[in-house]
């Protein structure tokens, strides 16, 4: 599974951080994500992401499953 | 359609929502109703819809727009005026805010910490000197949050009073309307003043920073201004509440004075079941929408009941309990979609370094009355409380 990001939706908000300080960080001059890890493997790290995506205000987090696309 | 409820309610109890927009949310979640100054509009409660509604571009949140609801009568901004970030649209909005939001990453807000546990140990410090009971609204709840904006602005410390007590004086109940107003002028010209010599001597924070990616002027004052009208109630009305709220739970006030790691969790908990600033979050149509099989026209508005909201069942197990266990961050508190609040790490991080720093050194704290006494701010658009005497 891969996660992606799309910056041009992120608003910076750093939810995404809140929930996973491992996984996320944030640009330092415009906010954006940057995606530390971008295939997380175990479970719990798989939950987190979950949850970030759900709690994204833009909507800007996906996760591809493996042998999709984008 | 005359007999459509009038909305909103004022909160008659400061732990639940008005028992019609709880009401609404089961038996229509997308209403008609009309609002205080007898305009109608659509008033939202399921967390999904607004959720939707936040995220759908046919929305606007341009509060200069004609219609737009529960703008105050005679004090909407002029629509020549300059709009400040959260009236603005896509691709204005976006422009703007990534031209910000480099100063509230989280990381830099954690840079923040040590500044900000002086500000709250210095007025603590005040407070433990003085007669009990004290007030801990003027005290601690309005300070800390103006302090800490002095701080991200780079308001030079010999101006600190001048700045807070300029900026409390425009939220104090007991000020009367006029001195209020020329509060509100001294700050502005306060903030104008202090970008032209920020432009001659910049300094380390954000005022000379955005000064030296070459922000126009006007709009970086209209910014600061914005900043603490957004960063200073909204955040003094959380700590007096939350401060209430856990000298009424000796069980929450245990486990927060046991492990600082639940502070956060407990902060994200108080957020949701608050919900103070729910009525910023409504927009209006610019185009036809359809929410929940009723067809919203473009020009009509949408008040959002985001109290309720963030009890929805569909979203929170027991919304109406006050859970520490919970994991509450999908709440809409801090508002959702591309306007989430700017300040939301700004403000989590001063609520949590608030709570652990008063209980810890007021350890004998208590309200010096009880709850029903205390005066909240039923009528405003963000709720609070006028003032918390406490005593230890
Ligand atoms: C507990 C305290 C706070 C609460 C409950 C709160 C709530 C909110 C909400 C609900 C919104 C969304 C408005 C909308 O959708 O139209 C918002 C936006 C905003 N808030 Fe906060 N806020 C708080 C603290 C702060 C602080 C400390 C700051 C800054 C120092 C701040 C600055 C802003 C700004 C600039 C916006 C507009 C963002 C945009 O339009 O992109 N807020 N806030
Ligand atoms: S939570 Fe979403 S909007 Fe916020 S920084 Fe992360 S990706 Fe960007």
């Amino acid at each position: 599974m891969r996660i992606t990001a799309d910056l041009d939706r992120c608003v910076g908000a750093g939810q995404c951080v809140l929930t996973d300080p491992v996984v996320f960080d944030q640009r330092d001059d415009d906010g954006t994500v940057i995606i530390l890890s971008t295939t997380p493997e175990d479970a719990e790290t798989i939950g987190r992401v979950r949850e970030a995506i759900r709690i994204c205000p833009s909507q800007a987090l996906a996760l591809a499953e493996p042998g999709t696309t984008s | 359609m005359t007999d459509s409820p009038v909305l909103p309610l004022n909160r008659t109890c400061p732990y639940s929502p008005p028992a019609e927009h709880v009401r609404l949310q089961r038996d229509e979640p997308v209403a008609r109703v009309t609002l205080p100054d007898g305009s109608t509009a659509w008033a939202l409660s399921r967390l999904d819809d607004i959720r939707s509604m936040l995220t759908d571009p046919r929305f606007s949140a341009n509060r200069q727009r004609e219609g737009f609801p529960l703008q105050p009568r005679g004090v909407r901004p002029d629509a020549d005026e300059r709009p400040l970030l959260i009236g603005l649209d896509p691709p204005e909005h976006g422009e703007a805010r990534r031209a910000v939001v480099g100063e509230f990453t989280i990381k830099r807000m954690n840079a923040l910490r040590p500044r900000i546990q002086q500000i709250v140990d210095d007025c603590l410090d005040a407070v433990l000197a003085g007669p009990r009971p004290a007030d801990l609204v003027p005290a601690l709840a309005l300070p800390v949050p103006s302090l800490v904006i002095c701080e991200l602005l780079g308001v030079p410390y010999a101006d600190h009073d001048f700045f807070q007590s300029r900026s409390a004086n425009l939220l104090l109940r007991s000020i009367p309307p006029q001195e209020r107003f020329v509060a509100a002028k001294e700050i502005r010209e306060y903030m104008a003043a202090l970008i032209v010599e920020k432009a001659k001597n910049p300094g380390d924070d954000l005022l000379s920073r955005q000064l030296a990616k070459g922000a126009d002027q006007e709009e970086l004052a209209g910014l600061g201004f914005l900043l603490l009208l957004a960063g200073h109630e909204t955040t003094g009305n959380m700590i007096s509440l939350g401060t209430m709220t856990l000298l009424e739970r000796p069980e929450a006030l245990a486990a927060l004075k046991e492990d600082p790691a639940v502070t956060p969790q407990i902060v994200e908990e108080l957020l949701r079941y608050f919900t103070i600033a729910e009525y910023v979050t409504s927009r209006i149509a610019v185009q036809d929408v359809e929410i929940g099989g009723v067809l919203i026209r473009a020009g009509e508005g949408v008040v959002t009941l985001a109290n309720a909201a963030n009890r929805d069942p569909a979203a929170f197990t027991d919304g109406d309990a006050f859970d520490l266990g919970r994991a509450a961050r999908h709440h809409i508190a801090f508002g959702f979609g591309a306007h989430q609040c700017l300040g939301q790490n700004l403000a989590r991080l001063e609520l949590q370094i608030v709570f652990d720093t008063l209980f810890a050194r007021i350890p004998g704290l208590s309200l010096a009355g009880p709850v029903d006494e205390l005066s909240f701010k039923e009528d405003s658009t963000v709720y609070g409380l006028h003032s918390l005497p406490v005593t230890w």
